[in-house]
């Protein structure tokens, strides 16, 4: 039989694996907002010949009308995709015209325009989604679990299940960004809300398992609780998985060009919530009945403020073993805030 | 037992005149629904809707172009999306979709449009209202004229005018325009709608425009009778004077984006601006609110302009279709295939469940009607995910169930009664986020994203009917006619 519960540290090591980087890419250098967020136009053309045209040109003829950042990417060599601030539709004929004339005829694919209040104003409601979409989860674990013992446990270790791949895929957003100037749209958000309901999905679907198994066990130790109840529904998480990436799969592999991103950001999010929900959140269960001390430090690590706060909250309770967790919570808190300084520090350098 | 079977049996007939329902919905050549019953009329074409992105075509979110601290009134945003809408339906557009997003805009959606711009500039300008001459030709409302537009000069072609015969009173709805000052209403003069005897189209003089208009209003006359009264600037008024004085019992229509909304006969010269238009027996209350509006909003009462523009050519459109419809048949034979080597005959059964599963979605995209975007078919496909997975939980407890030595029948409940929590609880979470992915696509007009929420919301509510229902109930079918024996076709 397989031990999760007793290898969990390597597990844990591996979802860090994955998600340091993508978290040090996005305090770096951050997400790259599509026009959803920020406003600006795309304007998609095929030209009839390939070869007719190099990207630069289209550069520069935009930058003739003023539109100075002007992004133009190219796709087999005759459709060309270019991002711009927002054009209005009397300077889109113009522009259109100058094309036609310099560089010969083509097709419009696509056109989307997004004025920047508008840009704005999305992106302040995809935070607001975002959080709210949080909460509600949050409100429904715990009344999902509201007849076992402890059911802030079961809700707070889902929480950290969701943000791990949460962290996952915007972490990945941001280092694709980097690579591949991928953007983050309407769509990521998307995918981005629908991965958060499947890991909660999945996290449920274990703990439900574990629920009941700790009733039926109660005389065992947790790991074997755990354990157990993990490798019980093995069969089931891989199972549906496994649909899930043949769906995906075949949908990046022979959809449409314009989800490819939506539907890569999906596949890697759902692997991520199977993944965390098996070998992050059970575990977790299992290190809060015996390490708590390790979850507070992982917290004052990750959010000083708060370490600070609980590592004084502790040392005031004057009851054992308090003053040592208390020191812990300070060291931890100091040298996950040296870490984010630091990190803030170099993304200030390297912007200026 | 006897009854036992016989409730699943009966449960197989609904699964199966469900599933033929639902495949008759699903059928491309689908007749639409026609039923002409006594007092029950029902016409329905039924066809999957495409959303721009699978069909090309245009989408604008319109914002009104006041300063930002200006408050828009809540009844001229929603004259403006009804004037946009008349605008639009003269466009001739299949499925256009006009509507108001929060206080200050409009999104408007025109599928399989060709000319983007054109269309734009159609439905986006301000608006012409006009009051034209109309001789003695009374025009029908609807019908679309042509006028001079400028103010004061004379048509070049005078309408040859064709008078028939009276017919009675209830056939001419003509109203007739009175001075404010006459106390007893005029009797209408009874003219019947005919038809321009020459086939070229005349040209009508323009005698006021909306800019000669300050207000509109109804009210009850002297006899109580419903009324239409607005009220003239000092030009227009000068010019309406001058009209009325020379063409007394002839015809004046009021004309919107030279489309006749309503003729009255003149009765007396009207001068001072104040105009009553009365009818014999009264304006019917919704006619004379109809009227009022477009007097009041002939032109669009608030300025508007392109905030955002999201135009897809039908190539692109038509190419992803293709490629998502392939996509999604590979997908789905996979699953088919690996449910049915890993699980065996429940696999067979929840394979059979899954197309029926599909079957009913499908139908219910129709029905809805939903549509369809490229998201949305990742979301559907998505959803084949969730009920597959449902199917899955629910026979890896019934494999336990065997194993731990229990008989077939009470496998197969103990199986459903103890992954039903699960599947319930976690599918909860899906639609948690489904709804709040809904809500911010509707905000700003992401079709793209509500479009996906939506498909999968309606899969994983779907997908919990298919398994609970529909393959228990083969389940049970399968136990109850003893055709199987042995646990090896559970894969056990």
């Amino acid at each position: 039989m397989f031990d999760i519960v007793g290898k969990r540290y390597w597990f844990y090591l591996i979802s860090a694996i994955v998600v340091v980087p993508g978290l040090i890419s996005l305090v770096l250098f951050g997400l790259h907002f599509s026009i959803d967020f920020t406003g600006g136009s795309i304007l998609e053309l095929q030209f009839e010949e390939s070869g007719v045209v190099q990207p630069a040109e289209l550069r520069a003829l935009y930058g003739e009308y003023g539109f100075s950042d002007t992004m133009v990417q190219s796709s087999q060599g005759s459709i060309f995709l270019i991002r711009s601030k927002t054009l209005d539709s009397e300077t889109k004929n113009t522009i259109q015209g100058e094309i036609e004339e310099r560089f010969g005829p083509f097709t419009e694919l696509r056109f989307e325009s997004v004025g920047p209040s508008v840009g704005g104003e999305v992106q302040r409601r995809a935070y607001l989604v975002v959080g709210m979409a949080a909460v509600a989860i949050l409100i429904y674990i715990s009344f999902a679990f509201r007849h076992v013992t402890k059911p802030v446990r079961y809700g707070a270790c889902a929480i950290i299940a969701m943000v791990h791949d949460i962290f996952v895929v915007v972490g990945l957003a941001s280092i694709f960004g980097v690579l591949y100037g991928w953007e983050v749209d309407a769509l990521f958000l998307t995918a981005l809300l629908t991965v958060i309901g499947f890991s909660v999905h999945d996290s449920i679907v274990v703990f439900d398992r574990i629920r009941e198994n700790s009733r039926r066990y109660a005389g065992l130790p947790i790991e074997d609780v755990v354990n157990h109840s993990i490798i019980q529904t093995l069969d089931r998480s891989i199972n549906t998985q496994l649909t899930v990436i043949f769906t995906l799969t075949a949908l990046l592999l022979f959809g449409g060009v314009t989800i490819r991103h939506f539907v890569l950001t999906l596949l890697i999010g759902i692997i991520s919530g199977t993944y965390s929900s098996i070998f992050n959140a059970s575990p977790l269960l299992v290190e809060w009945e015996r390490r708590p001390d390790l979850l507070i430090y992982a917290l004052s690590f990750l959010v000083p403020p708060v370490g600070v706060a609980v590592g004084l909250f502790l040392w005031f309770r004057a009851r054992e073993p308090s003053r040592p967790w208390a020191r812990g919570c300070f060291v931890a808190a100091a040298i996950g805030a040296a870490c984010i300084g630091g990190l803030l520090l170099l993304a200030m350098v390297m912007q200026s | 037992m006897i009854s036992d079977k016989r409730r699943t049996l009966a449960m197989l007939g609904v699964i199966i005149i469900l599933a033929l329902s639902a495949a008759w919905v699903d059928l491309p050549s689908n007749p639409g629904l026609h039923i002409h019953l006594g007092p029950i009329n029902i016409d329905r074409e039924i066809e999957l809707r495409r959303g721009l992105d699978l069909q090309g075509g245009l989408q604008v979110l319109l914002e009104a172009d006041l300063p930002p601290d200006e408050a828009v009134e809540p009844g001229a945003m929603e004259a403006t999306r009804i004037i946009i809408e008349q605008r639009v339906n003269g466009l001739g557009v299949s499925e256009p979709l006009i509507q108001l997003s929060g206080s200050r805009r409009v999104i408007v959606e025109l599928p399989g449009i060709e000319d983007p711009e054109r269309a734009i500039e159609t439905f986006g300008e301000t608006g012409l209202l006009e009051f034209i001459d109309a001789g003695r030709t009374f025009l029908p409302p609807g019908m679309v004229v042509t006028t001079t537009e400028e103010v004061g000069v004379t048509a070049p072609i005078v309408p040859t005018v064709t008078v028939t015969p009276t017919v009675g009173v209830e056939l001419t709805p003509v109203a007739t325009l009175t001075d404010t000052e006459s106390i007893t209403p005029t009797p209408a003069a009874v003219i019947t709608p005919t038809l321009p005897s020459e086939p070229e189209e005349p040209t009508y003089e323009t005698i006021l425009t909306g800019r000669h208009l300050v207000g509109a209003t109804m009210g009850f006359g002297d006899l109580g009778l419903l009324e239409i009264r607005f009220q003239l600037n000092d030009e227009g008024a000068a010019l309406f004077s001058e009209f009325t004085r020379t063409h007394v019992g002839q015809l004046m229509c009021i004309v919107l984006d030279k489309e006749v909304i309503s003729c009255a006969t003149i009765n007396e010269p009207i001068p001072g601006g104040a105009v009553r238009i009365t009818r014999e027996g009264g304006f019917p209350p919704e006619e004379a609110e109809s009227i009022v509006i477009r007097l009041q909003y002939g032109a669009l009462p608030i300025p508007l302009r392109v905030e955002t523009n999201r135009t897809v050519g039908p190539t692109l459109g038509e190419d992803s279709l293709q490629k998502s419809l392939l996509a999604g048949v590979i997908g789905l034979s996979t699953v088919v295939l690996f449910m049915l080597l890993y699980y065996r005959l429940p696999g067979f059964l929840a394979n059979v469940a899954l197309i029926i599963y599909a079957t009913v979605v499908l139908a219910l995209f129709k029905l809805i009607p939903v549509v369809l975007t490229l998201p949305g078919i990742a979301g559907f496909i998505l959803s084949v995910g969730m009920a597959v997975d449902a199917n899955i939980l629910i026979f890896e407890r019934m494999k336990e169930e065997l194993r731990a030595g229990k008989g077939l029948r009470l496998a197969v409940e103990q199986g459903f009664s103890r992954a039903w929590p699960s599947i319930r609880d976690s599918n909860f979470a899906t639609l948690i986020t489904c709804a709040i992915l809904f809500w911010f696509g509707s905000y700003f007009g992401a079709s793209v994203v509500k479009g996906f929420a939506l498909t999968l919301g309606i899969g994983v509510v779907i997908s919990m009917f298919t398994a609970i229902i529909v393959t228990r109930t083969f389940l049970r079918l399968i136990i109850d006619l003893d055709v199987v024996k042995h646990h090896r076709w559970f894969g056990v």
